[in-house]
């Protein structure tokens, strides 16, 4: 049976350096559909976190008043803060099912840069959790009688800011990994780096309700997001580290 | 230099000079807080404005520059762990966690107490002390994560990856939590920023700042030498000090 | 130039205990290298020392006449390791499963390659079952298959016969001896006994790890 395989060949083995590293493309894409495919057959898990969201804004007016009035004036905070915690309930399960079986050790020992592979996990996290949850958004800020006129920038606001939330979160996802009972952790860990997005985020909304210019608050999200993009990968690449240490 | 850098992280080395120089330190540390208090609190003249109730800015003030710069010291401490791997920068940035955090409570309560003569309340969200309270809960998240690994090394390292995130974000989140409170309540004066100040009264300040330092570095001194001792039990040096058996 | 492996001086420290110390190591082309010892030995950290994964240890290593921080790019392309722990998706098909490693090790993506891979491990007619729904063996039997799927000369195994049939365990032996042959160059633990051969050299780790050393 040997005789047959396609082992690797007798050139390969007497020159290490000899063999193609590949392209970074090719393995950024290929985690990019690989944790797809994987989140869309396990729907549930993509909808958990909506309605999370959706639960947390019912109770809102039932906790404090139906007024429609009151609620408008809080709705802006109230939603950004719901979606805000609902990125935060499936960050713990970023990296654990990578580490559990195994998958982790192994994008560890790629020959490409680990900060770029796990960037292109959380990207995935983005589009199925931060993107997902501001398509939402306007639906329940109807429900909370949010002004007309924000309801765009809503939106928008939270898909920028939730690229901002899923890079930081992954830091934290990627340092309690390792550990059993991460979950409490990595939500303290990870809220008060949080806090400028929520400010600018929830500041867009109530700006565009108050008529003010928008493009100041968008604009310095932005600014944060190109801040946590340069800077987060690699914090998660050494976390990833630390944390497949034990 | 080199060699002067590998010398200062010889836990024997660190911990014989830091048997000289921690005296110092105390002295110092007593007889400025000492001199500070007697002069902040006895004979610098009242506020035109607050009268006598100024006065905790000498506590408030001191306490609230130690608990940043800490933060900045145990940051730096993690850095050249990491990076030069002396053992001797994570054993005092272990030290200095608590007691950053420690001062920024006492920070955050002598502004609380402040509160109440000026505000009449015990809590605002001014913009310091929502800043203050935001470096509370990062200072509690790398307590936390530190006695959450069961591995000191990764332990370590991963508190210092933490502690070096959290320095980026600390004037992201005091910058935006700044922007939000202009934003909401413009025009309301806060502890410390205040037109010129008398000599007298700014005098005493700086020495008790001073005298705050002295006691930090003082206390760091001693708690890190008890932990040379705890986490280097086994080594020679340690063992013939405490007069065993070889 | 060839294949080599070296440490020197090799100690690692786990909360106040030496798991072992003073390990010097030369791993060349057309070895097969056994690490034995007891449990908690430190074996599988040896192993992932070795393999470039933990960075606390003491000593040095050499990829080649580099050191490893300098060679490090390239011993990861030569390098392949399979850990306790598969390193498969339950949720993806087999075939999927190796697409993935495929690209991650910067091969072209061909299909026909990866069917080749599973039928010679003996995963014929199961390439397009969810992972999750094989046995134990036959999840180990995906993994293994990437030694097949990407030409690696140095392997670094932890236990590859774990949950493996009888005839499975001969396969993959005879495999090892066969990669050895070719100049490549194998490192593992097991506590299956291999058939000694010229190619099989041992590593004891000891008990305490005192004075562990060949």
């Amino acid at each position: 049976m040997p005789a047959t395989d396609r082992t690797a060949t007798g050139a390969a083995m007497d020159a290490p350096h000899a063999e193609p590293h590949g392209s970074l493309g090719v393995a950024f894409w290929a985690t990019l559909k690989r944790d797809l495919v994987l989140l869309l057959r396990r729907r549930s898990e993509v909808m958990n976190p909506l309605v999370f969201f959706a639960i947390v804004i019912t109770l809102f007016p039932i906790g404090i008043s139906p007024d429609p009035q009151l609620l408008a004036t809080i709705a802006p905070g109230l939603l950004w803060v719901a979606a805000l915690l609902a990125a935060l309930l499936s960050l713990d399960s970023l990296f654990r099912a990578d580490y559990d079986d195994g998958s982790l050790e192994q994008l560890l020992l790629t020959p490409q840069p680990l900060a770029l592979l796990s960037l292109a996990k959380v990207t995935v996290h983005w589009l199925l959790t931060g993107l997902p949850l501001a398509l939402m958004a306007p639906l329940l800020g109807i429900m909370l009688a949010l002004p007309a006129g924000s309801y765009a920038v809503l939106a928008l606001s939270l898909a920028l800011g939730s690229a901002s939330l899923s890079l930081i979160g992954a830091i934290g996802a990627a340092l309690t990994v390792g550990l059993s009972r991460g979950g409490v952790l990595l939500s303290l860990l990870v809220l008060p780096l949080y806090i400028p997005v929520l400010i600018f985020g929830a500041g867009a909304v109530q700006a565009a309700i108050f008529g003010d210019g928008v493009m100041a608050h968008l604009a310095i999200l932005g600014a944060l997001l190109a801040v946590a993009l340069i800077f987060a990968p690699w914090a998660i690449a050494a976390s990833l580290r630390i944390s497949i240490n034990g | 230099m080199w060699a002067f850098i590998h010398k200062l992280g010889s836990p024997k080395w660190f911990y014989d000079i830091s048997a000289r120089l921690q005296p110092w330190f105390w002295v110092l540390a007593l007889a400025l807080i000492a001199v500070g208090t007697v002069w902040g609190l006895a004979f610098a003249p009242a506020d035109y404005q607050q009268g006598n109730s100024f006065r905790i800015i000498y506590v408030h003030v001191p306490a609230a520059f130690l608990a940043q710069s800490i933060f900045v010291t145990m940051a730096v401490a993690g850095v050249i762990f990491m990076v030069w791997k002396i053992k001797i920068a994570d054993m005092a940035a272990a030290m200095m966690a608590p007691l950053g955090a420690a001062m920024t409570f006492v920070a955050l309560f002598s502004g609380a107490v402040w509160g109440v003569p000026t505000w009449g309340t015990w809590w605002m969200w001014d913009a310091r002390l929502t800043s203050m309270l935001i470096l509370l809960f990062l200072y509690l998240g790398v307590i936390a994560l530190r006695g959450a690994f069961a591995s000191r090394d990764s332990a370590s390292r991963a508190a210092s990856v933490l502690a070096m995130v959290g320095v980026i974000n600390i004037p992201i989140i005091k910058y935006s939590v700044d922007w939000w409170y202009t934003l909401h309540q413009p025009a309301s004066f806060t502890l410390t920023e205040r037109p010129a100040m008398p000599t007298e009264m700014w005098l005493p300040l700086l020495i008790m700042v001073v005298g705050f330092y002295c006691f930090f570095i003082a206390v760091t001194l001693l708690r890190t030498r008890s932990e040379i001792l705890r986490r280097e039990a086994n080594k020679r040096w340690v063992r013939e000090l405490a007069g065993g058996i070889r | 130039m060839s294949l080599r492996l070296q440490a020197r001086n090799l100690a690692c420290e786990r909360d106040d205990r030496w798991l072992f110390r003073g390990l010097d190591l030369d791993i060349r082309a057309g070895e097969i290298v056994r690490v034995e010892g007891p449990n908690g030995s430190g074996k599988t950290t040896l192993l992932k020392i070795l393999s470039g994964q933990l960075a606390g240890y003491e000593g040095e290593l050499f990829w080649g006449d580099a050191p490893m921080r300098r060679a490090r790019e390239a011993f990861l392309s030569s390098l392949l390791y399979l850990g306790h722990a598969p390193g498969v998706k339950a949720a993806l098909t087999p075939l999927e499963n190796l697409a993935w490693y495929q690209a991650l090790a910067g091969q072209p993506r061909d299909e026909s390659s990866r069917m080749a891979a599973l039928e010679a491990i003996g995963l014929a007619g199961f390439e397009d079952v969810p992972t999750g729904q094989l046995s134990a063996g036959q999840q180990r039997r995906v993994a293994l298959a990437r030694l097949l799927l990407t030409p690696r000369p140095l392997w670094v195994l932890d236990e590859p016969f774990t949950a493996i049939d009888r005839d499975g365990v001969q396969a993959l032996e005879q495999r090892l001896v066969e990669h050895a042959r070719r100049g490549g160059c194998v490192l593992v633990t097991t506590h299956h006994e291999l058939t000694p051969c010229d190619a099989l050299r041992r590593i004891r780790l000891g008990p305490g790890g005192d004075d562990a050393g060949h």
